[in-house]
């Protein structure tokens, strides 16, 4: 089925209506959480109540809204604090591998390439577990030898970070070797040629053609560290992120604020996720 | 490539990766194997032994709650397969241009808010309170409200919604790259619609099959919010019962033979993927 080769109008447009359907489907559950995050209601669903923003702005309970509603913005910071980290950590680390791994021949590069992709299949929930039982032990063992403490090894934040770290970096690596390898090495040797030093080079002349990539990669880390789940939810101490904190809110019941909170990182993440594009569309 | 003129260079650029990949990578999941061998058998003492996993096939809701979780994924990945395809199919062939950008984008927007808000969507959507019952009562097709959610029908709409991207992309992009000449040529030699699908089209799009079922498949088993907010109390997944020994019963040793199961399942159901398609894992991931 081409748009050469006629086909009939009864299958042309029962294929057009399951294509719509389709579109619905993915539709649905985004917009009824956006409506309902202006329904004047105490609770998420219909019947429509009327129109109100107070599950935004509202300051007096039952309707307090998502700017005075202390937890979640304690968690969209804490969210804030970790997804820069690990997109720093893991932009910087991706953009040395790719470095490794496109500019470089060397025994075992294989086998390290594999190893570099393997966090692509793991579950999050078990590289979550690992590092939490890795952790453990070291601090134990720490602790056992010297009689200090170790906080930073036990569940919390620096954790988190080093979860979300470890399998975003696999990404960004991928995303910045993808551009290194389209780079005319010609460009840096005519540097090299007119007396720039090696690192000057790569400094005035790659790193700013990597720039598009290096920062789409860096979005894109700040966009999966924000909604991770699955590996923060193994790692977390008494600092909760945003996802683990509306998870223990929905566990509780739910308030149209959810919906607001929503509404907030379904327009933030389409946003970073738009810019991500434009930043890889550069490219061409 | 670059001949190593400092070696130094090298070392500096090797350092961070294998740092990452032996500090956050390779000893955790040995330390997590260590873990899953050592049975307690008294305070603060243990035995090298498959106590943990023997505890596991010996009590049949664990490895009734691993097969139900595998059969589950297995049908998400079909179910994501089946729907998916048409619409893969659709964007590739069918559109052009703008069109077909839009309609790529409006694939991807979903998958970039967060798995949490999807599910809530999808529990505002069918619970008992929910728009859909509400729905149904308004236009007078049922009487009492009915609850879709806390069942497995529920959970699986949950999983194809928010695995079918996975399906979608790897097909989008193995359909592009089919010539339209051949499926022409497949008219012109008498072929009728389904013989194409089957002679031309889908052996073409092979690649791209197995590896959105392979990540598709991988996503569900790995999954946690979906079969936990939308399957309810009762419904078992094994990355819940990983989540109950570890942090509410704090038996990580059972915790960790359960996950390197686990693990072992995914990494099969992978290396089995890849082996039939004679693929490698370099081009299927490292995309």
């Amino acid at each position: 089925m081409i748009p050469t080769v006629p086909q009939s109008n009864a299958l042309k447009w029962s294929y057009r209506a399951y294509v719509t359907l389709f579109f619905v489907y993915l539709a649905l559950p985004l917009s009824v959480v956006c409506l309902l995050a202006f329904n004047n209601s105490v609770f998420p669903s219909l019947p429509w109540e009327g129109f109100t923003m107070a599950w935004f702005f509202g300051t007096e309970a039952p309707f307090v809204g998502v700017f005075h509603e202390r937890s979640i913005i304690r968690a969209i910071g804490t969210s804030a604090f970790v997804a820069m980290w690990v997109s720093a950590l893991s932009v910087a680390v991706g953009t040395c591998n790719a470095f490794l791994f496109v500019r470089h021949d060397f025994r075992g590069k294989g086998f390290l390439y594999i190893l570099m992709l393997l966090p692509l299949i793991i579950p999050g929930v078990i590289l979550g577990i690992s590092i939490l039982v890795f952790a453990s032990s070291v601090a134990n063992t720490l602790e056992d030898a010297t009689g200090l403490w170790f906080d930073g090894l036990r569940p919390g934040l620096i954790l988190v970070i080093l979860g979300q770290f470890s399998f975003i970096t696999t990404f960004a690596t991928l995303v910045i070797s993808a551009r290194l390898q389209k780079f005319d090495s010609s460009l840096e040797e005519a540097a090299l040629n007119l007396g720039a030093t090696k690192w000057g080079a790569i400094r005035q002349i790659t790193l700013p053609f990597l720039m598009p990539a290096i920062v789409g990669a860096g979005v894109v880390a700040v966009l999966m560290s924000f909604e991770n789940f699955n590996t923060t939810l193994m790692l977390v101490g008494s600092d909760s992120p945003l996802t683990i904190e509306m998870f223990d809110k929905l566990k509780q019941g739910s308030t149209p604020v959810l919906n607001a909170v929503s509404l907030l990182l379904i327009i933030v993440s389409a946003l970073l996720g738009l810019m991500s594009l434009m930043f890889q569309k550069s490219k061409e | 490539m670059v001949s190593d003129k400092s070696k130094l260079g090298f070392y500096l650029l090797l350092s961070p990766l294998i740092l990452w990949l032996v500090t956050l990578i390779i000893l955790p999941h040995m330390g997590l194997f260590a873990v899953s061998m050592s049975e307690k058998v008294g305070v603060r003492e243990y035995e090298t032994g498959f106590g943990n996993y023997a505890v596991f096939f010996n009590e049949p809701l664990y490895w009734r709650t691993f097969a139900r979780t595998a059969f589950m994924s297995i049908l998400t990945t079909a179910l994501t397969l089946v729907l998916g395809f048409p619409i893969a199919y659709y964007i590739a062939k069918l559109t052009r241009g703008r069109t077909k950008t839009t309609l790529f984008l409006m694939c991807l927007i979903p998958f970039w808010v967060s798995e949490l808000v999807r599910t809530y969507g999808w529990m505002i959507l069918l619970r008992e309170t929910g728009v859909l019952s509400n729905f149904l009562l308004y236009i007078g097709v049922i009487d009492t409200p009915i609850e879709f959610l806390y069942n497995d029908a529920a959970i699986l709409v949950g999983l194809v919604y928010t695995s079918i991207l996975f399906m979608i992309v790897p097909l989008v992009t193995t359909l592009d790259s089919l010539d339209d000449s051949l499926i022409e040529a497949g008219y012109d030699l008498g072929g009728t619609g389904t013989s194409i699908l089957r002679e031309i089209v889908i052996p073409h799009a092979m690649p791209g099959i197995v590896s959105g079922c392979i990540v598709v498949f991988m996503l569900s088993l790995g999954n946690y919010l979906t079969p936990i907010l939308l399957g309810g109390k009762d419904s078992l997944w094994f990355t819940g019962l990983i989540y109950t020994q570890f942090i509410t019963r704090f038996n990580w040793e059972l915790g960790s033979a359960f996950g390197f199961l686990l693990l072992g399942l995914s990494s099969a159901v992978v290396f089995i993927g890849l082996k039939l398609s004679r693929q490698s894992l370099s081009n299927t991931m490292g995309r």
